[in-house]
């Protein structure tokens, strides 16, 4: 089976002032549809840069990024805005939900960039909300939700659209232990029973128990496994 | 329309804030609203469509100045005049100085000569028989709740009559109106007999004030005011021979220049607008830098971003424009109830409207722009993480 993400010889160097830093060092990685990748990592190791790029919000300095197919480090600001609509479901530490709006609107939001009707586009935030358990919260603006509530709530937004990848960056990293659990629990559902591809940035080992694989990065490399073990230790 | 709720949302996401701001924009507008009545009040007049082939004769030196009677077989037989009348300012008041009129003495065939003066044809027969007669604006009528067969009694301030007396007392056989909306402020004055006047008047005698010549065509008006004022060149009474506009202008010049002050009324008023809603706006967007960078990171465009700051700042004007227009139609009505024709003010109209609207949507992209390109040129990832 081909890989759903194809990443060759990735690399992404920053420049703050004079200096130049990399971080990310020749990446290779296929991620094959279906896969449900968790990325761990030290600090500053370039999980989320990594992350950024494969979801098309950052552009690589160099190497390649196909997804589906598609080389996405080829596409332009418009291009790749609308084919994050189209292909790209995020979910961020802090749930970045928009506080005015209620949980259904914040749903909604990624469908009014279709052409679904408003009656069509409600169903389908009723649909996602009622997938991620919070039906009966659709009323309720952010602020009188719990935070593994809003996060529930972002999820059912990235998944709205029915995207071909969810990219999720430390998803549970500000939720108590009982919400990171039913919101993990929530993404591996997605994974194998909605055949959904994921990958998930943490720092937590037990939050990456339930992906279906989890790789290492150190210093902008993917590392192996005994490497990673003594990374871990250190 | 189907990111209204999202813009409506963003808008009032700081209640407080936006309301005062709305609640600034509504006063800036209810004062657009307010003066642009009183400006286009004195602008008006003259401007109707047969004011486009009348000219106004006045003394060369001053309006105040008048002019011999004996002018008038001249000027009608210069080319190209087809009728002529006169006129004189007389003013004076109603039973209370604050009261003051606007008041004239005119010659028989005046409104021959002002087909926008709509008066029956029996009202206008008893002013021509009627040497105390006098006919007035429907406007005025309705202020003093005047009627047709009442007597008036008005004070003269600068005309007191042969005997002394400052009290001229006219008998009212005419209310005329005018139909086109524009011109209603032009409903607020008294016209009475120049044969009354000229007769009753202490001084002043033989003399008018002014002279108003239809011309055939519009378009030889400058020759036809030319050869007018050749009459009179070199002689002890030289004329300026104008447009009816251009006369109004420089008769309300007399007073002041109303375009002046209301222009600089306004333009204070709307560049404090600017820098408060701009100031607003820019806090707004800088408190949502993040919100912006997540409709970014879910698809939304550049130019949708741009679009979408854009949008909330107009409606924000908008929506306080709206209100104070509103607001400035229900002040003028209120406000010519109360004082009727004494303060010079035209209804709200729909090119009041239309100005007022489109001066809000320019100021709302103007204070727009800047945080609206602020936001469509933000790095998701930078926005995002804090930077």
């Amino acid at each position: 089976m081909s890989p759903l993400v194809e990443i060759r010889n990735l690399s992404k160097v920053y420049t703050r002032g004079r200096q130049k830093i990399e971080v990310l060092h020749h990446v290779n990685l296929d991620i094959a549809p279906g896969d449900f990748l968790a990325l761990m990592g030290p600090s500053g190791s370039g999980k989320t840069t990594l992350l950024n790029l494969i979801g098309g919000l950052d552009s690589p300095t160099d190497g390649t990024i196909a997804v589906a197919g598609r080389r996405i480090d080829q596409l332009g600001q418009s291009e790749l805005a609308r084919w994050r609509a189209a292909h790209v479901g995020f979910v961020f530490q802090f749930y970045n939900l928009l506080p005015m709006l209620s949980a259904a609107r914040n749903v909604e939001l990624p469908l009014l960039l279709t052409k679904l009707p408003a009656a069509e586009r409600r169903r389908h935030a009723a649909v996602a909300l009622e997938l991620v358990g919070l039906a009966d919260r659709a009323a309720h603006k952010p602020g009188e939700l719990s935070g593994g509530q809003q996060q529930r709530v972002a999820i059912a937004r990235a998944i709205v659209s029915d995207p071909t990848l969810l990219v999720c960056d430390e998803p549970t990293g500000d939720l108590d232990r009982q919400s990171a659990v039913e919101v993990l629990t929530l993404l591996q559902r997605l994974n194998r029973e909605h055949g959904k591809t994921i990958v998930m940035v943490t720092h937590d080992p037990k939050a990456a128990e339930y992906a279906s694989h989890t790789l290492h990065l150190d210093k902008g490399t993917l590392v192996e496994s005994a490497q990673a073990a003594e990374v871990a230790a250190r | 329309m189907k990111y209204l709720p999202l813009i409506w949302s963003a808008l009032f996401r700081r209640k407080t804030r936006t309301a005062f701001t709305i609640v600034s924009v509504i006063a800036a507008f209810l004062l657009f609203g307010l003066l642009y009545s009183v400006r286009a009040a004195f602008t008006s007049a003259g401007h109707s469509i047969a004011g486009a082939s009348r000219l106004i004769t006045m003394s060369k030196e001053s309006l105040i100045v008048s002019l011999p009677t004996s002018l008038l077989i001249r000027i009608q037989s210069v080319p190209g005049v087809t009728a002529v009348t006169y006129a004189n300012w007389f003013g004076g008041y109603y039973q209370d100085p604050k009261n003051q009129l606007v008041a004239e003495a005119v010659a028989p065939n005046y409104f021959d000569l002002y087909p926008e003066f709509v008066l029956p044809a029996a009202e206008l027969r008893a002013f021509h028989q009627t040497r105390t007669g006098a006919v007035v604006g429907e406007s005025l009528a309705q202020h003093f709740h005047w009627k047709v067969g009442d007597r008036i009694p008005v004070q003269a301030t600068i005309f007191p009559q042969g005997n002394g007396s400052n009290t001229w007392t006219f008998d009212l056989v005419g209310i005329y109106h005018v139909n086109d909306p524009s011109l209603k402020g032009q409903e607020g004055a008294l016209f009475f007999n120049w044969d009354y006047f000229d007769k009753a008047t202490q001084f002043g005698g033989g003399m008018a004030g002014w002279y108003i010549e239809r011309v055939a065509q519009p378009k030889d008006a400058d020759s036809v005011a030319r050869s007018i004022d050749a009459i009179s060149a070199n002689s002890d009474h030289e004329t300026k021979t104008q447009s009816e506009s251009a006369f109004q202008a420089s008769f309300v010049g007399q007073f002041a220049n109303i375009g002046l002050i209301v222009g600089g009324i306004m333009a204070a008023v709307f560049f404090t607008l600017i820098l408060l809603t701009g100031n607003t706006m820019a806090q707004a967007v800088r408190e949502r830098v993040p919100e912006l960078a997540i409709l970014k990171t879910i698809g939304f465009s550049n130019r949708s971003v741009l679009s979408l700051v854009l949008a909330e700042s107009v409606l924000l004007l908008g929506l306080g424009g709206i209100v104070g227009l509103l607001l400035s139609g229900a002040a003028v009505s209120g406000i010519r109830a109360k004082l009727g024709p004494l303060i010079p003010m035209l209804p709200v109209t729909a090119h009041t409207w239309l100005d007022g609207i489109a001066l809000a949507v320019v100021i709302g992209l103007v204070v727009g722009v800047l945080p609206a390109l602020r936001g469509m040129r933000l790095r998701i990832v930078d926005a995002l993480s804090g930077r």
